[in-house]
């Protein structure tokens, strides 16, 4: 007999452990840096802001707290954790294991973008705004061919985000080739690399409207995920109207992962590993799977780039230690054959 | 009348041979209908068409009265079920969680099943006899026993029709009689059926009517001890075929030499 997959004790330890980490790795993070603040203090500056707590800490601590930290603090779980859950969806969508919330061209829309935005204006806002744009694009295009091409597999979309990808690719090179060597072109490769060191409390405010609802709609229909994962067939003999329930997730992903890349450049891994870790830890059922990717990816992205600004004087970006951490965790599960894929 | 499918005929986009043609069915509640005919003749496509899963190039399909192309997914899942041949994912849920899936189309886009639809799923998993499988992980049981959860999904989806694509085909001995004993119990309050198979057998112990599906001969559909009579069996298949009777059964061999 078949041995039982996830009993309910485990289940409501995992629970309990997927809410208290974050919180502890949050007020953890307003620790480190270079200002010293005492843990009290943080919860003091914290709660000043909701509650009536008169200061007892120098103005400096609350300039600290909440305009340097808490914006990058914010900004890296909101980014490791939206795309993480982004990553979780278009796994179940498209049932395959090596499927990233980029697989359709998000980040190669969104590096073009921001490339560009980068040679014609220069202003941070315009970047963002690009890198979102573009990344949505993309996997417009996509869609678009998929539909011009009467295409209706799966695989036919992600083929599509190959081709769209390379070609926003290329494009990027040619920008990059005309860049100013001196000027321009580092700043075009430093965003590519990814980095939340100077993200501000007004970069992140339209993140979080986009990025709020949308995984809010993704967790309202985790229970239909599990219905689309099953297969196309399967799912439409259960009554699920799939093209329309799978363009509804793949939007709501993509809206999550592109804002994520606008703000924080490309972080990759961190949308294939967590998902993968969470179905470790709480199994493939996407009721229990998407608050954990969601509560995993905010811890993985916060940690790291924790590790990003304290270990080393001059910052490593983000996006290569995900990759440095993701590719020998990735090997380790691949190894072990703990992933659960046939 | 469930289902009715008025002179429907198929092929596919690309060739231009046609899988059937003309063919019509009627299926009232309580009745059971077999499928039968050689390997390739198109008996999985004919499910599909019924089902609303691929579209017919000729005639229509109604459901309970309503044109097929007119209902959303959710309506027709009301009504239909399909077990399909052969099922698998990638993802290995618990077999509990897949037998859930099946109140789907009773349910809101954002609800989630709660209790009550958990006792349907355990409910339907002890009438098929797989209890014992509830908590085991869908991607590590036999072909045979998902084929038995793909069942068990389908009485929590309570629909007026199941439609069968080769349910037998991964059963052993025991679990084929077992099944045909569960249909009959199934159809004896109200429940409408029909399934492809490969063992006339299977026709003559449970179907009211059979419709027969050969490469040179019209579709044809009758009372089964009528249809399948030897010249039809032989016909069909291209091979000698007797229809032994004894007492109530009534079974049937190939006679090919053995040299």
């Amino acid at each position: 007999m078949p041995a039982p997959v996830h009993q309910k004790p485990t289940r409501s330890l995992a629970a309990v452990f997927l809410i208290l980490l974050p919180v502890a790795i949050f007020l953890l993070s307003f620790l480190l840096g270079r200002y010293p603040v005492e843990p009290l203090t943080v919860i003091k500056v914290i709660a000043a802001q909701l509650l009536p707590v008169s200061p007892d800490w120098p103005p400096v601590v609350t300039s600290v707290v909440l305009d340097v930290r808490l914006p990058r603090v914010l900004a890296a779980m909101v980014v490791g954790g939206g795309l993480a859950i982004a990553g979780a969806c278009y796994q179940g969508v498209f049932r395959n294991p090596l499927v990233s919330p980029f697989t359709l061209g998000v980040s190669a829309g969104a590096g073009f973008g921001a490339a560009a935005a980068i040679l014609l204006f220069g202003e941070r806002y315009a970047t963002q705004a690009c890198a979102f744009a573009f990344g949505l694009l993309a996997v417009a295009i996509c869609f678009a061919m998929n539909r011009f091409f009467r295409l209706n597999s799966t695989i036919a979309l992600v083929l599509g985000g190959v081709i769209v990808g390379s070609l926003f690719t290329a494009l990027l090179s040619l920008l990059k080739y005309v860049a100013d060597p001196n000027s321009k072109l580092p700043v075009i490769e430093f965003w590519l690399l990814g980095s939340l060191s100077s993200v501000s409390t007004a970069d992140l405010v339209p993140v979080l409207t986009v990025t709020i609802p949308s995984v809010l709609g993704l967790l309202a229909l985790r229970w239909r995920l599990n219905l689309l994962a099953m297969g196309d067939e399967q799912a439409s003999i259960m009554g699920v109207e799939v093209a329309r329930l799978r363009l509804a997730i793949i939007l709501l992903s993509t809206l999550i992962a592109a804002s994520a890349v606008s703000i924080s450049g490309i972080i990759g891994w961190v949308g294939l590993v967590v998902p993968h870790l969470a179905r470790i830890l709480v199994g493939p059922d996407f009721r229990r799977l998407l608050p954990a990717a969601l509560s995993l990816g905010a811890c993985y992205l916060l940690i790291i780039d924790d590790v990003a600004r304290t270990v080393t004087a001059a910052e490593v970006p983000l996006g290569i230690l995900t990759a440095l951490i993701g590719a020998p965790v990735f090997m380790l599960l691949l190894g072990r054959g703990r992933l659960g894929w046939a | 009348m469930i289902l009715s499918a008025d002179k429907l005929g198929f092929s596919y986009p690309d060739r231009p041979e046609r899988i059937f043609s003309d063919l019509s069915l009627n299926i009232a509640a309580g009745e059971v209908v077999c499928v039968l005919g050689p390997n390739g003749v198109g008996k999985s496509t004919l499910l599909r068409c019924l089902a609303g899963l691929s579209q017919p190039n000729a005639g229509k399909v109604e459901l309970d009265g309503r044109s097929m192309a007119s209902l959303s997914r959710p309506e027709i899942a009301r009504q239909l079920a399909l077990v399909p041949q052969s099922h698998e994912t990638v993802f290995a849920f618990c077999v509990r969680t897949v037998v859930e899936m099946g109140r789907a189309p009773h349910l809101g886009l954002f609800d989630v099943p709660g209790k009550e639809v958990t006792e349907l799923a355990l409910a339907a998993l002890s009438t098929l006899g797989i209890g014992h499988l509830a908590e085991a992980a869908y991607t590590e049981i036999s072909g045979g026993e998902r084929q038995l959860v793909q069942i068990a999904r389908v009485l929590v989806q309570a629909p007026k029709l199941m439609i069968l694509d080769e349910p037998t085909a991964h059963l052993d001995f025991a679990n084929q009689a077992r099944f045909l004993a569960l249909i009959r119990r199934l159809v004896e309050t109200g429940l409408a059926v029909i399934f492809t198979t490969h063992a006339p057998d299977h026709a003559y112990t449970l179907a009211d009517r059979t419709l027969v599906l050969s490469r040179d001969h019209p579709p044809a559909v009758g009372p089964t001890s009528k249809i399948l009579t030897e010249e039809t069996l032989s016909q069909t298949y291209g091979v000698p075929i007797r229809v032994i009777r004894s007492g109530n059964h009534i079974t049937c061999v190939a006679e090919i030499d053995r040299e």
